[in-house]
C-alpha cells in the first residue's frame, strides 16, 4: 500500500506546530498503525531527521498510553479500538491520513503527538478510591455483591484513562472519565460511604483543571475504546444531586 | 551479607565464568515452614510512627509490587518517592495481565489449602525455588483477595453475590480469582488508586516520566538513584534511606515479546553492576498461545489467554508443507499432536511443554502460516458441542482481539498461534526479606527471582507482585529502617558525583556515535540471536555461538548506533538506546547461565539433557541450586562469578514431572 501521512510536528510545548507530509510506499495491511509509524521513524532516523514522538507502551489496547487523532477521530475509524490495535487493513492504497495529538486545553502538547494527561491523575487523587489502608480489609466474602452490580461496576472500571473522551468533546470535558470511576465505585458496597463526597470532589477537581463542562453531546462515548456508556454521566449527575440534597461537601 | 562484597576465595575457571563462595538466605526463621512468616513478622523491628516521616524510601516502578509498596509505606507514614517512566503510574505493564490471581481461599471446598498452593507452586517451578518464600506467598494470598475486594476491585461474582473462581494450568483445584480477561488491569487500578490517595495525602511524592539510570551506593549502602527526566532530559539525583526496585522482568531482551515496549532491565542491571547478584537469568517463560509474527515490521507479540486451551484443540497438518487452507484439510489428515503425545492432559499440558511441542512440529516442517511458524488452535468442535453462543460468552473478547489483529474470524477459521516470551522467572537475588546483596536495596515483583523457580504457574505473577508490595516489603523494609535514619549524604558525596558522571558519560557516548544503524535494528538482531540460541531449546553449541557473537554485537552497537537529536529534551530514541545497551550485556549473562546449567528444568530446556521420549531431564544431584551471578567484567578475571545457593526441600520432595 502507498500511504501519505500528514502528521502534527511540534518541537516542544512552547514551539508552534504544523502538519508535515510523509509518503510511505511499502505499507502492509497486517501492520498496526503504530508499526507503520515505526517504519517511518526508522527512515527518518537514517535520513538524519527527528523521528515522530508518540506515547505507546503495551500495544494491546489496555495501558491507555497511545493517543492519536486519526482523520479527525480519536483512535481512528474502528469502533472500540485503541490506536495501537488499529491495523492498516482498514485503509486503502493511496489514502492520505491526518495524524494529530489529542486537542484539549487540559492536555497540553509536550512534543509532536505526545500530550500531558496528568490532569487525569489529579482527578483520581480527588477521590477516585476507597479509603482503605493495607491490612485493614475484612474477609472478602463478608460482603456479597449482587452479580449485576458487580458486572456493571466492572464495565465502568474498564476505562483505560487514555483521554479520547476529552479529545472528542467539543468542550474538552472529562465527564465520561470521571463518571466511569464514580460509577465503578458507586455500584459496589465498598464504595458507598464515600459515594457522594467522591462525586462532588472529583467534579470540583475537573472543573478546576481546565476541562470544559458537559453539554450532553455524546461524542465521548462514541470514541471510547472501551465502550463506557453515556449513562455513566447520568449516574455522576445523580450522585452529585444526591450530595447537594444531603449537604455533603467536597473534601 | 557483607562477605559477598569480598573477592571469592575459591575460584575454579570454567572458561566463561568463575566460581565464587556459596551464598545462603539467613533471614527465614528456623521454625517449621508454616510458622516462618509469623515468626519473621514478630522478630522484625518496628519504627516509631513519629520517626517514620523522617525516613525516605525510594520505590522504582509502579506496577503491582511497586504501586502497592509505595501506597502501603505511605499509609504507614514514611516519606515515599515513587518513580515510573510512563506518563502515569496507572500504565505499568502489570495492567496487561489477563487471566487471574491465585489464592488458597478454598471457597469451592475442593481440597485447596495454603499447603496445596505451596506444593503446586514448588512443583510447578520444577523444584528450583526456595520453600520458605513460596510458603509465605501461599499464606499471604488470602489477604490479597481481601485487600483487593475492599478497594473495590470488581472481581467476577456468582449469582449468590460471592466470588467466582476458575481453574488454571498445573493445578487440580479452582483457585483463580478473575475480572473477565482483564484481571491485571483491575488489580493495578486498585493499587494505583491507593497510591493516588497517598499522593493526595502528601506521603508519596510521585515522579512520572522519570527513568532510573543508576543506583547510588555510598559507604556500602544503597542511598539513592540517578534519574533522567524523560520530558526535559535533566539528570537528577534522589537520595534516601532505602531503595526498592519493582521494575519488572527482562523479556524484552528478545525484542519480540508480550511485554510492553517500554519494559526494560535497566534499573535491575544498573543495580547488578553496582554489586547486586543476578539469579537464574536463563529461566524465561515462553507462553504457547500467542499470535504469530506477521512480518519484519512486527513490533511486539500479543498473548491469547491460556484459558483458550480449555476448549480449543491444537493441531497441524500431518503432511509436511501442506499449504491448503485449514478448513479443506480433512480430519484424518490432521495431527492433534498434544492429544496424541500427552493423552492424560491433552491440550492442557503446562506452558513449557505446550510451547516446546509447537516448536518441534514447526521444526519438522509441519507448521502453518508465514514461514511455517504457527500451529492451529481450533474451536470447531467446541462450537459444535456447546454452540456458538456459549463459546462467545466464554471467549468473546479474546476472539475479537484475535480478529482485530489478524483480520481472520476465529469462529470460522482456526486461530494460528505460536509461542512467545512472556515472563522471566530470573531476576535480582533476594533473601527472605527481599533484600538484595547490597544493604539497603530491596527488590520486589518480577524484578526479583524469588518465588517461581524455573517455571511460573498461570495466575501466580499477580499474586507475587501484590504479596511483595502489600505485605512483605512493608514488613521487611521497616526492619531495615529501624537502624536509620542513616548519616545524611548530599550531592557532593563522591559516590553521588561518580554515579552522575557515569550516567552523563554514557548518554554522551550514545549520542556521539552517530553511526549508521538504528537502535531498533540492533535490538532486533540481539532478540533474534537470543531467541534462536537461548529460547525454547538451548544447546551448548548454540549458546557458545551466541556468546562468541555478543561482544562484537555490543561493540558494533556503541560504535555504529545512530540517534538523532540531543539529550536535553524529549528523545525516545535515546531512551531506547540506553535500554538496548543494557539488554546487550544481560543477554550475555543469560547465555552464560544457560550454558552452565547442564540440565533441563522448567523453562530451561537443554537439548543435551532430555529423556528418551524428549522430556526435560532435571539433575537434582548437581543443579538443585540458585545460580546467583556477580558482575565480573570489572574484576580480576573479567568474567561473571557464580555464587550457588543450595536449595533444600524438606516439605515437597522433588519428583519427575509427567503429563503423559
Amino acid at each position: 500500500m502507498r500511504i501519505t501521512l500528514r502528521v502534527w510536528r511540534q518541537k516542544n510545548a512552547d514551539a508552534k506546530g504544523k502538519m508535515e507530509k510523509y509518503k510511505l510506499d511499502d505499507v502492509e495491511e497486517d501492520m498496526s498503525f503504530l508499526e507503520m509509524l515505526d517504519v517511518l521513524n526508522e527512515k527518518l532516523v537514517l535520513a538524519d531527521e527527528d523521528p515522530i514522538s508518540f506515547d505507546h507502551d503495551c500495544r494491546e489496547g489496555i495501558c491507555g498510553s497511545c493517543a492519536m487523532v486519526i482523520n479527525g477521530t480519536p483512535h481512528g475509524p474502528q469502533k472500540n479500538t485503541t490506536t495501537c490495535q488499529l491495523h492498516m487493513r482498514h485503509f486503502k492504497d493511496g489514502d492520505t491520513i491526518d495524524v494529530e495529538p489529542w486537542r484539549a486545553r487540559a492536555f497540553p502538547v509536550i512534543k509532536d503527538l505526545v500530550t500531558d494527561r496528568s490532569a487525569f491523575d489529579q482527578i483520581i487523587q480527588a477521590g477516585g478510591y476507597v479509603s482503605v489502608n493495607t491490612g485493614s480489609a475484612p474477609e472478602a466474602h463478608a460482603t456479597p455483591v449482587d452479580k449485576v452490580s458487580a458486572d456493571d461496576a466492572f464495565d465502568a472500571a474498564t476505562c483505560i484513562g487514555c483521554g479520547a473522551c476529552v479529545a472528542a468533546c467539543p468542550n474538552g470535558s472529562s465527564m465520561l472519565f470521571t463518571s466511569a470511576k464514580v460509577t465503578h465505585l458507586g455500584l459496589l458496597p465498598q464504595g458507598q460511604p464515600e459515594r457522594q463526597t467522591r462525586a462532588i470532589s472529583m467534579l470540583a477537581k475537573q472543573d478546576e483543571l481546565d476541562f470544559g463542562g458537559c453539554t450532553n453531546v455524546g461524542a465521548c462515548a462514541e470514541v471510547c475504546p472501551k465502550g463506557i456508556p453515556l449513562a455513566s454521566i447520568s449516574r455522576l449527575n445523580h450522585d452529585v444531586l444526591g450530595a447537594t440534597l444531603t449537604g455533603a461537601r467536597a473534601d | 551479607m557483607s562477605e559477598l562484597q569480598q573477592e571469592p576465595t575459591s575460584v575454579q575457571g570454567e572458561g566463561r565464568w568463575l566460581l565464587g563462595d556459596p551464598i545462603a538466605d539467613d533471614r527465614a526463621p528456623d521454625s517449621p515452614v508454616g510458622d516462618r512468616w509469623s515468626d519473621r513478622k514478630f522478630s522484625a523491628r518496628l519504627v516509631n510512627p513519629a520517626n517514620r516521616r523522617k525516613m525516605t524510601a525510594i520505590i522504582v516502578g509502579t506496577g503491582l509490587a511497586g504501586g502497592a509498596a509505595a501506597a502501603t509505606l505511605g499509609e504507614a507514614g514514611y516519606h515515599v518517592k515513587s518513580f515510573c517512566f510512563q506518563d502515569s503510574p496507572r500504565r505499568a505493564h502489570s495492567i496487561a495481565a489477563q487471566g487471574g490471581i491465585n489464592a488458597a481461599k478454598n471457597y469451592r471446598n475442593d481440597g485447596d489449602s495454603i499447603h496445596r498452593l505451596f506444593y503446586d507452586t514448588v512443583k510447578g517451578g520444577d523444584f528450583r525455588s526456595r520453600e520458605s518464600n513460596v510458603h509465605r506467598l501461599a499464606e499471604v494470598s488470602l489477604n490479597i483477595i481481601d485487600q483487593c475486594v475492599a478497594q473495590g476491585v470488581p472481581f467476577a461474582r456468582e449469582y449468590s453475590g460471592l466470588l467466582d473462581t476458575r481453574s488454571f494450568g498445573g493445578t487440580q483445584v479452582s483457585r483463580t480469582f478473575y475480572a473477565r480477561g482483564q484481571t491485571g488491569q483491575q488489580l493495578l487500578i486498585g493499587a494505583y488508586s491507593a497510591l493516588e490517595r497517598q499522593i493526595a495525602a502528601g506521603t508519596v511524592e510521585m515522579h512520572p516520566r522519570t527513568e532510573m539510570l543508576d543506583l547510588i551506593v555510598a559507604d556500602g549502602r544503597a542511598r539513592g538513584i540517578v534519574t533522567r527526566s524523560i520530558l526535559t532530559g535533566r539528570i537528577e539525583t534522589h537520595l534516601a534511606d532505602v531503595v526498592v526496585l519493582c521494575t519488572g522482568g527482562y523479556g524484552n531482551v528478545y525484542y519480540l515479546s508480550t511485554n510492553a515496549k517500554g519494559s526494560n532491565v535497566t534499573a535491575a542491571w544498573r543495580a547488578h553492576k553496582r554489586g547486586a547478584l543476578f539469579a537464574n537469568p536463563c529461566y524465561t517463560q515462553i507462553h504457547p498461545t500467542c499470535i504469530p509474527v506477521s512480518g519484519e515490521y512486527q513490533s511486539k507479540l500479543t498473548l491469547m489467554s491460556e484459558s483458550l486451551r480449555n476448549d480449543g484443540r491444537v493441531w497441524v497438518p500431518k503432511e509436511r508443507g501442506d499449504s491448503r487452507p485449514p478448513n479443506s484439510i480433512p480430519e484424518e489428515e490432521r495431527d492433534y499432536y498434544l492429544e496424541r503425545q500427552y493423552p492424560a492432559f491433552g491440550n492442557l499440558v503446562p506452558r513449557d511443554i505446550a510451547s516446546r511441542a509447537a516448536k518441534n512440529m514447526c521444526d519438522a516442517e509441519q507448521g502453518v502460516g508465514p514461514g511455517g511458524l504457527g500451529v492451529y488452535l481450533d474451536f470447531k468442535d467446541a462450537i459444535g458441542r456447546l454452540g456458538r453462543h456459549a463459546v462467545e460468552a466464554k471467549y468473546g473478547n479474546l476472539f475479537e482481539m484475535y480478529q482485530r489483529i489478524t483480520g481472520d474470524d476465529p469462529y470460522e477459521v482456526p486461530m494460528r498461534i505460536y509461542p512467545a516470551i512472556h515472563y522471566t522467572m530470573g531476576g535480582l537475588w533476594v533473601d527472605y526479606d527481599l533484600r538484595s546483596t547490597i544493604p539497603g536495596l530491596f527488590v520486589g515483583g518480577e524484578a526479583n527471582f524469588s518465588d517461581h523457580g524455573a517455571n511460573r504457574l498461570g495466575a501466580s505473577a499477580l499474586m507475587q507482585g501484590l504479596a511483595d508490595g502489600y505485605f512483605v516489603l512493608p514488613t521487611t523494609v521497616p526492619n531495615y529502617l529501624a537502624d536509620g535514619p542513616f548519616d545524611p549524604i548530599d550531592e557532593s558525596h563522591p559516590a553521588v558525583v561518580e554515579a552522575v558522571e557515569a550516567t552523563k558519560g554514557r548518554i554522551d557516548k550514545l549520542l556521539s556515535a552517530n553511526g549508521n544503524r538504528t537502535v531498533d535494528s540492533f535490538h532486533r538482531e540481539l532478540g533474534q540471536l537470543i531467541w534462536d540460541q537461548c529460547g525454547m531449546a538451548r544447546s551448548k553449541e548454540g549458546l557458545e555461538k551466541a556468546l562468541d557473537r555478543l561482544p562484537s554485537l555490543r561493540e558494533e552497537f556503541w560504535r555504529d548506533v545512530k540517534i538523532v537529536g540531543t539529550g536535553d529534551g524529549f528523545n525516545q530514541s535515546l531512551e531506547k538506546a540506553g535500554r538496548v545497551a543494557d539488554f546487550l550485556e544481560l543477554g550475555e549473562l543469560m547465555c552464560t547461565d544457560a550454558l552452565h546449567r547442564e540440565e533441563s528444568c522448567g523453562g530451561h530446556f537443554r537439548v543435551e539433557h532430555q529423556t528418551e521420549d524428549g522430556e526435560a531431564q532435571r539433575d537434582d544431584e548437581n543443579f538443585a541450586y540458585v545460580a546467583a551471578w556477580e558482575y565480573g567484567a570489572d574484576k580480576p578475571g573479567g568474567k561473571p562469578i557464580l555464587h550457588k545457593e543450595d536449595l533444600e526441600f524438606s516439605y515437597v520432595h522433588p519428583s519427575q514431572r509427567s503429563y503423559k
